[in-house]
Parts: structure tokens; sequence; C-alpha cells
């Protein structure tokens, strides 16, 4: 058998009961080929540090809990592999842009109230009974917003967007993306309550097309696109709403 | 839920993006023509851009058109693209930079409306 790999994993710590500001610690992880940073915090939890705290749920990419700036980058640790760092050090700290809570734990609260205000759900354009049947939708209208709903809450586009780092009060790349994925939908219609939060001062025009967001979803959402796409949007709501007899959102 | 105000970027950001479209349709070809070709004599015949024939441009519709948007549609894409690098590295001071940025380009669109008009048909 080849002798055991080591890798140093260096971790933003940060217990709120002691710690006036976060600070580093290194742990040397025995690792195998098959192990994610994931398990590599794992492993530090169960033999050096019981208080160290992140999230996670599936180890398969699916439930986004588990994201964290791995080496500056934001990423889910369950499927990034700790072999392709190796012999080099990782480094793992709090998903930038948004409050620490504690260790690799954020305060989601922001995000989670951004999510609710954007409705995502579908909004009936009338009324409908049961008697007139389920909604008939084409491959076409289908096509049109499925990639958007390929979301996890991962926010890790949070963590990417420098626009969410300068100002928290941005809607910001997933919720936008979600928006456009109900506001995309044949079944829905309420595009226009929608558009009041889009195209208000937290909306669109706080991104700066950087793409970041996109890059690095592990979804391939492309949340940057829905952002770009309700640019233009936005922009015929502002002009038209003059010609608009409803006039538009407000 | 909090209200928020309708954002005014709209008529920035069109302005911004139209100038970026002629930018990118326009501004190589111009630097070329104007910085390269005319005063190196390449190409172009010799005194393409002589007096008499420029000013024989500005005085037609199209070329008044032409020169005006260039000139303020540019400005704007530059006003919009320096506010928002300002604002990325930090340097947050709102009216003031708004004043600075989109103010010159204001003040570009109605000195070369005022002098292309001038220059009349
Ligand atoms: S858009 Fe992509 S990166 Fe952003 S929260 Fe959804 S899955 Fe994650
Ligand atoms: S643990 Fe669920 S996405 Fe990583």
């Amino acid at each position: 058998m080849s002798e055991q790999k080591v890798i140093e994993i260096e971790v933003l710590r940060y217990l709120p009961e002691s710690d006036q500001a976060p600070r580093s610690e290194v742990y040397k992880v025995p690792f195998t080929d098959d192990m994610s940073v994931l398990q590599g915090a794992q492993y530090i939890k169960d033999h050096f540090d019981g208080s160290l705290t992140f999230r996670w749920s599936c180890r398969m990419a699916i439930c986004g809990s588990c994201g964290m700036m791995i080496n500056g980058i934001p990423k889910l640790s369950c499927e990034t592999f700790i072999r392709d760092y190796y012999p080099n050090r990782i480094t793992i700290e709090a998903l930038a842009n948004f409050p620490i809570e504690k260790d690799l734990v954020v305060d989601l609260s922001g995000f989670i109230e951004k999510l609710e205000a954007i409705q995502p759900y579908i909004i009936p354009k009338e009324p409908r009974t049961v008697e007139q049947g389920e909604y008939i939708q084409t491959p076409a209208q289908f096509a049109e917003y499925i990639q958007f709903t390929s979301c996890i809450n991962c926010t890790l586009c949070y963590a990417a967007c420098p626009q969410v780092g300068l100002n928290p009060e941005f809607i910001g790349p997933a919720a936008i993306a979600l928006a456009h994925r109900y506001n995309m939908d044949s079944r829905d219609g309420g595009q226009a309550q929608r558009m009041e939060l889009l195209a208000s001062e937290d909306g669109v025009y706080n991104c700066s097309a950087v793409g970041y967001c996109s890059e690095v979803c592990p979804k391939h959402v492309d949340p940057g696109n829905a952002v770009n796409i309700n640019k233009i949007n936005a922009a015929k709501d502002y002009f038209l709403r003059f010609l608009s007899p409803k006039g538009g959102a407000k | 839920m909090k209200t928020r105000k309708r954002s005014n970027a709209p008529v920035f950001w069109g302005l911004f993006g139209a100038g970026g479209m002629l930018a990118a349709l326009f501004g190589p070809m111009l630097v070329f023509i104007t910085g390269v070709a005319v005063p190196l004599g390449l190409i172009l015949p010799a005194g393409a851009m002589d007096y008499p024939k420029m000013l024989a441009f500005s005085q037609n519709f199209i070329g008044k058109g032409f020169i005006f948007a260039v000139i303020s549609l540019f400005m704007w894409h530059a006003a919009h693209r320096i506010f928002h690098s300002l604002h990325e590295i930090g340097i947050h001071a709102g009216f003031g930079c708004k004043l600075l940025t989109y103010g010159v380009a204001l003040v570009g669109t109605v000195v070369s409306a005022v002098v292309l008009l001038g220059i009349g048909f």
C-alpha cells in the first residue's frame, strides 16, 4: 500500500461566543483520492474539533447546502475533490457576501426574503376551476423556462457577485432567475407584479454584467442571462408604461 | 413587504446600450480612418477628410445625424461605464459621481447639437 497522503486544510473559524473576529486555523488531514472537501471538513470535525460547524445534507450536489469559498472560489464542497488541490493547501471559508453565523455557516435570511419577494409560484392569469381541467403546455413553452428551474438555492452566485457585495439589497442572480422562470411560464400571469421588484432600485440594473454568477453556478442555470434579459424587459416596461392602458408597474 | 422605488436606470442603460452598439460597429473604423489611414495617406484618396468635404458632410442631414450620434452616444456609453467602474472600485459618491459622468455626457450632447446646428444645412 502506498503511504497515506496528508493535506493541509486552512479553515476560517468563527465562534460567536468566544471570537471577536474570524480567525484561521490549519488542520493536517489524511485523505484518499475519493474524498471531497466536505469529507475533509467532516474529518476535522470528527478528529480534531467537534465544534467546527458547516452545512451539508445530500453529498451529491443537489441540496445546495454545502457551498463555501474554496481557495477563494465559491463551490459546492461535496463535489470538489481534495486530490485536485494536493499537495497545495486548501483554504475554506464561509461564502462571501453573507454575514457569518458560525464558522462556515452563513446567515441566509436576506436571501430567503428576496426569494419570497419575487413570488416564486404560479400566479394564474385568471382563476381556473377544476372542471376546466389541466393546463396544456407545449414542449416549446416548457423549453422557455426549464433551464431556470434547475436552481438549488446554493447561493454560490451571490458569493460570486461583486454587486451583491456592494449592495446587499440587490435582489441578486438566483432570485431574479427564479422570477424569470415564472415569468416565462405560459401558465403564469404575474409578470407585472414581479416587474415592480425587478425594475426597482434593488433590481436588475444593479448588475454590471460581470457574469461570474453564471460561471460558478453548479447547475448551469445561467442566472446572469436571466438578469440581462430582464434589463431589456424592465426597460420596455419603463418606456411602454406611458402607452399601456394599465400603466405598467408602479 | 417593503416598497421600492422604480429605478430610472433604463434611460441611462438605454443610452449606454445604444452607444455600445454604435461604438462596436463604428469605433474601430473611425479610429482607423481618422487616426491612421487619412494622416498617413493609406488606402483612402489624399484629401479624403479635407475641410470642404467634411463641411459638406456635416451640412448633409444624414452626415449631421451620424456625427451627432457618434459623439453623443459614445459619451453616454463612456459615462455609464465610468460611473459603474467607480462604483466597483469603491467610490460611491452617488449624485456627485452621476453629475461628473452623465453630466459630461449631457454637456457633450448639448454642445455637439448646438455646433452641428450652427454649421447649417
Ligand atoms: S442560480 Fe446556480 S449558483 Fe445561483 S443559487 Fe441557483 S444553482 Fe446556485
Ligand atoms: S451536500 Fe448537498 S449539495 Fe453538497
